[in-house]
C-alpha cells in the first residue's frame, strides 16, 4: 500500500466520521442522562433535509447547519415528551420516531424544493473544504487533518470539550449521575426530568446537526435516505465507545476507517468481500458488549448507565 | 433535659399533615415538634407512616394537607434541594449513592457552589476534616461501589454534614450494621446532638429507642399515637402504643428430638455475580427437628449459601447433600424432589411472579403432579379448590384467587410464599430473612410456622439478620463472616455482644469464652 493510499484513506475516514461523530456524542450525553434515543437515524434525515432546504432558499450553508440542529432538537423534545414525561416505552419511542423521521424528510425532499417541487438533485450553498495555510503541507497528517471543512473543524475543539464537560465540570458530575441513579441525583437537588430533557434535545440536536454535515459537506444535496444507515451505527458506537465521547473518537475511526478501505480495496482488486469488512465494526461491538456486561467489575466502571431506558417518577413507591 | 428542650424554640414544626397514595393513607393529620440537640426516635412498626413523614419533611413528597415551619417560619419544601437549603437532610433506608462515582463525587453532587468546574481534592479535604470530627472515616477517592455498607452509610452521613445540615432523618440507619457499628453511630449521633443539631431516627427496633433517644413519637397507622420523652417510658409501654394491643415477646419453645442427618454441606466454595468468592470453605450439619441459625451482616455470603442448597447458584469445591441424595451443582427440580422448601430474601422476584394469581403462585410446585394436573392440562377446578383451602388454613387475605399478588401486602405475599413451601412436601427448610419488613402480627405468624415446622421434625436453616430472632428460634447458631463460618454453637450459650464480635469477623472457631475474655482486656 503506498502513502498517496494512505492519506486518502485517512482523509475519507476523517470526513465520513464527522457526522457519525456528532450524532454518536449526542446520543451518548442522551443515554448518559438515562434516556435510550433509537430515534437517531430519523433525526439525522430531519437534520440533513431541513438543513439543506434552509441553505438553498437562505443561501447560507450556516444558517441550514442551525436549522438542521433545531429539527433535531425538536425531534429530541418528542422523543422526551414521550418518554421521560408519559413514561413511554423508550425503545418503542425511538423506533417509531426513526421511521417517522424516514417518511417526514422524504416526504419533505418532495416538498421543500422551489415551487413546491422536488430537493433532489439541486445544488446549493455548501461546506467547502479550506485548507489550512501551513498545517496542511504537514507530511502524512496534513491533508487528511487540516484540508477538511468547517464542521469537521468544529469537531476537533468539541470532542475535547465534551469530554471534558462530562467527567471534570459540576453539570457533568449531574449528567452521570442522573443517568446512573435519579433517585440519588433527585435527593441531592438535582432536577432530574429537566436535564433529562435538556440532554435528550441535545442529543437529537447533535443528530441533527450530523445530518446537515452529510447534506451540506459530505455529499452536498439531497437524496432520500442520505444517512444510510448512519443514525444505526452512531447507536452501536456508544456501546462500542463505553459511553466515552473520547473513545467516540476511535470507534468512528474505525468504523469510518474500515468503510474507506473498503472501497479503495475493492478499487484495487482484493479477494475479500466488502460485505465482511463491512460487518467487522459490528462484531467488535459485539465483543465489547460481551466483554463489559460479562464482568461486573468493568461494568461498574465504564458500562451502561444503570438507570438507561428506566422512566423515573419521584413519587412512584418501590416495592 | 425537659426544661432545657421546652425553652427553646422548636427547629421544626408538623402541622396536620396528611398525605394519601393511591389507596392508602400514610399519613393522617400528623403533628410533630423537633427541638435542636435532640436525637428524636419516630417509632412505628412497617407501614405506619415514618418514612412517608420524613419524605416529606426531605423535599421527596408532597403532602396533601398540612403546614410546616422551621424556626417558627412556614417554609414550603417542595424538592430536596429547598429542604436542604432550609437545613434538613436524610439519609434514606435504601441509600441514594451513584455507585461507579467516587465518595467526593457523591458528597458534592447537586451542589451549587457557583462554580463550573468541580474542584474534588478540596471536596476531598473537607470530607477528611468532617470524617476526623465525627469520627466517620472513609477514603474519599474510593468509587463507592468498592466500600461496604457501613462505609456508603457513612458517606450518606458525611453527605448531610457537608451541607451543614442542622436537622438528620436516619432511616433504620442501624439495619446494616452490626451491633458495634452501630455503637459506633450512636456515638456520632450523640457528638451531632452535642453541637445543637437535631437528629431523627426512624427505627422499630424498641432497644435502640431506649438506647439512643431523648423523646419518642409512636406513629400507628399513620396516626400519633403517642409522644413521650424516653426516660418516662418502658419498652412494653411503647410497643403497646406501637401495636396496640399487648406484645408477647416470648414465643413457646418446646423441647424437640433431634433426628436422622438432612442437610450437610462439606466445604462448600462458590463466587458471588462479581466472581469474587462468596463461599469459602462452608460446612455445616442439620438434622431432623433442629433449626440452625445463620447470622451475619447482609452481604457476607448468606445469599449464596442459600442459592447452593437450593440448585440456584453453581457451586466451585465441595459437596451438598440433602438426605441421601446429593444436590451439589443440581438444577434445582433436583432441590425440591429432595425435599428442599425455600423461602428467599427475593419475595417478589425468587419467591413470587408477580403478575400471576395467588392461586398460579400457590400452585407452582406441585402443578406436575395429580390433581392439580394430570402431568400435561392443569385442572382448573383442583387449583382453585387448592388455592382456597391454602388461603384458609394461611390467613391469606386476598379478595380471591384470581387476585395478581403485586397487589398484595407484604405480609399476605409472605404467606402466599410461606403456604406454597410449606404445603410442598419436604424434609428441609430454607428460610432466609423470613420476617425481613413485616408488622409485629406477620413476624409473630412466621415465627410459629418456624417452631411448628421445627415440632414435625423437619429441618432448619434460618437465615436472619434480627439477632433477637436468631437467638429465640435457633436450637445452634453459626456466624458467616467473608464467606466463612466463624463459629457455630448452642444458641443458649450465644449472646449478643460476641455475636456482633464474629459478625465482624474479629475471630474464628467457637472459642467464646476466650473471645469474651480477650474483649474484656482490650
Amino acid at each position: 500500500m503506498d502513502f498517496a493510499l494512505l492519506i486518502s484513506i485517512l482523509a475519507a475516514t476523517i470526513r465520513a466520521g464527522t457526522s457519525l461523530l456528532y450524532a454518536t456524542i449526542g446520543e451518548i450525553y442522551t443515554e448518559r442522562a438515562g434516556v435510550l434515543n433509537l430515534g437517531i437515524e430519523g433525526m439525522m434525515l430531519m437534520g440533513a433535509v431541513t438543513g439543506f432546504a434552509t441553505a438553498y432558499h437562505s443561501g447560507n450553508a450556516l444558517l441550514g447547519v442551525v436549522v438542521a440542529f433545531m429539527a433535531g432538537a425538536g425531534m429530541g423534545l418528542i422523543h422526551a415528551f414521550l418518554s421521560i414525561t408519559l413514561r413511554a416505552d423508550q425503545v418503542v419511542s425511538g423506533l417509531a420516531l426513526t421511521i417517522f423521521g424516514v417518511g417526514l424528510s422524504s416526504f419533505l425532499g418532495q416538498r421543500l424544493g422551489p415551487g413546491g417541487g422536488a430537493l433532489v438533485g439541486l445544488q446549493g450553498p455548501h461546506f467547502s473544504r479550506i485548507p489550512i495555510p501551513g498545517l496542511s503541507e504537514l507530511p502524512l497528517i496534513g491533508d487528511p487533518l487540516f484540508n477538511q471543512d468547517l464542521l469537521t473543524y468544529a469537531i476537533y475543539f468539541f470532542v475535547p470539550l465534551a469530554t471534558f464537560y462530562l467527567y471534570r465540570t459540576r453539570p457533568g458530575l449531574n449528567l452521570r449521575a442522573i443517568g446512573e441513579a435519579p433517585r440519588a441525583a433527585d435527593a441531592m437537588g438535582v432536577n432530574v426530568t429537566r436535564l433529562r430533557y435538556l440532554y435528550t434535545m441535545l442529543g437529537g440536536a447533535l443528530a441533527g446537526l450530523g445530518g446537515a454535515h452529510l447534506s451540506l459537506a459530505y455529499t452536498p444535496g439531497w437524496t432520500e435516505n442520505i444517512t444510510g444507515g448512519r443514525g444505526w451505527i452512531a447507536v452501536a458506537l456508544v456501546i462500542f465507545s463505553l459511553w466515552n465521547p473520547a473513545r467516540a473518537v476511535l470507534g468512528v475511526l474505525l468504523f469510518g476507517g474500515i468503510n474507506a478501505i473498503q472501497f479503495r480495496m475493492q478499487a484495487v482488486g482484493t479477494t475479500i468481500p466488502p460485505q465482511f469488512l463491512n460487518l467487522l465494526p459490528y462484531l467488535l461491538t459485539i465483543i465489547v458488549m460481551i466483554a463489559v456486561t460479562g464482568y461486573e467489575k468493568l461494568s461498574r466502571s465504564v458500562g451502561a448507565p444503570a438507570a438507561l431506558g428506566q422512566p423515573y417518577h419521584r413519587e412512584e413507591r418501590g416495592l | 433535659m425537659e426544661h432545657q428542650l421546652r425553652r427553646e424554640t422548636p427547629l421544626v414544626e408538623m402541622q396536620g399533615v396528611s398525605k394519601r397514595f393511591p389507596g392508602v393513607l400514610a399519613n393522617q393529620n400528623v403533628d410533630l415538634v423537633l427541638f435542636p440537640g435532640e436525637i428524636h426516635a419516630l417509632l412505628g412498626e412497617n407501614g405506619a407512616g415514618k418514612s412517608t413523614l420524613m419524605n416529606i419533611l426531605a423535599g421527596l413528597y408532597h403532602p396533601d394537607e398540612g403546614t410546616i415551619r422551621w424556626r417558627g417560619k412556614g417554609v414550603e419544601l417542595d424538592s430536596p434541594r429547598a429542604a436542604f437549603e432550609v437545613g434538613i437532610g436524610m439519609v434514606h433506608q435504601h441509600f441514594m449513592l451513584v455507585q461507579p462515582l467516587t465518595v467526593a463525587e457523591n458528597v458534592t453532587l447537586g451542589l451549587n457552589d457557583g462554580r463550573m468546574i468541580l474542584d474534588l481534592e478540596a471536596v476531598a479535604e473537607r470530607i477528611q476534616l468532617l470524617g476526623r470530627r465525627y469520627k466517620l472515616r472513609v477514603d474519599p477517592n474510593r468509587p463507592v461501589w468498592q466500600l461496604s455498607v457501613g462505609e456508603q452509610q457513612r458517606v450518606e452521613i458525611l453527605k448531610l454534614l457537608y451541607r451543614d445540615v442542622e436537622l438528620l432523618i436516619l432511616d433504620e440507619p442501624t439495619a446494616v450494621l452490626t451491633p458495634q457499628e452501630a455503637e459506633e453511630l450512636g456515638e456520632t449521633l450523640r457528638q451531632m446532638t452535642a453541637e445543637g443539631k437535631a437528629v431523627v431516627l426512624i427505627t422499630h427496633k424498641l432497644d435502640e429507642v431506649m438506647r439512643f433517644s431523648d423523646r419518642v413519637t409512636v406513629l400507628r397507622d399513620g396516626r400519633v399515637a403517642s409522644v413521650v420523652e424516653t426516660s418516662q417510658t418502658t419498652k412494653a409501654e411503647l410497643a403497646h402504643e406501637m401495636v396496640g394491643r399487648e406484645v408477647l415477646f416470648r414465643l413457646e419453645r418446646e423441647e424437640v428430638q433431634t433426628g436422622s442427618l438432612i442437610l450437610s454441606l462439606r466445604n462448600v466454595h462458590a463466587l458471588n455475580k462479581k466472581g469474587l468468592p462468596a463461599l469459602q470453605g462452608v460446612s455445616l450439619d442439620i438434622r431432623r427437628g433442629e433449626i440452625l441459625g445463620i447470622a451475619g451482616v447482609a452481604g457476607n455470603g448468606q445469599q449464596s449459601l442459600a442459592e447452593v442448597i437450593t440448585g440456584l447458584r453453581t457451586v466451585s469445591e465441595g459437596q451438598i447433600w440433602v438426605g441421601a441424595t446429593e444436590v451439589t451443582n443440581q438444577p434445582p427440580l433436583t432441590a425440591i424432589e429432595a425435599g428442599v422448601s425455600y423461602i428467599p430474601a427475593d419475595r417478589m422476584g425468587t419467591g413470587a411472579v408477580g403478575t400471576l394469581s395467588v392461586a398460579d403462585n400457590l400452585m407452582m410446585k406441585s402443578y406436575r403432579r395429580p390433581p392439580l394436573s394430570n402431568g400435561q392440562l392443569l385442572s382448573f377446578d383442583a387449583i382453585r379448590g387448592y388455592a382456597r383451602y391454602l388461603m384458609e388454613s394461611f390467613r391469606i387475605a386476598a379478595p380471591s384467587p384470581e387476585t395478581p399478588v403485586r397487589l398484595l401486602s407484604g405480609g399476605n405475599l409472605q404467606k402466599v410464599i410461606l403456604a406454597r413451601e410449606l404445603d410442598a412436601e419436604h424434609s428441609l427448610l430454607i428460610a432466609a430473612y423470613p420476617s425481613r419488613g413485616l408488622d409485629v402480627g406477620a413476624t409473630e405468624m412466621v415465627r410459629r410456622h418456624l417452631l411448628a415446622q421445627r415440632r414435625a421434625g423437619k429441618a432448619i436453616l434460618l437465615i436472619s439478620e434480627e439477632l433477637d430472632e436468631l437467638l429465640t428460634l435457633s436450637d445452634r447458631i453459626a456466624v458467616l463472616y467473608e464467606g466463612r463460618i466463624m463459629g457455630i454453637f448452642p444458641a443458649a450459650e450465644a449472646n449478643i455482644e460476641t455475636l456482633g464480635l464474629m459478625m465482624a469477623g474479629e475471630a474464628i472457631g467457637n472459642q467464646i469464652d476466650s473471645l469474651v475474655k480477650s474483649n474484656q482486656q482490650n
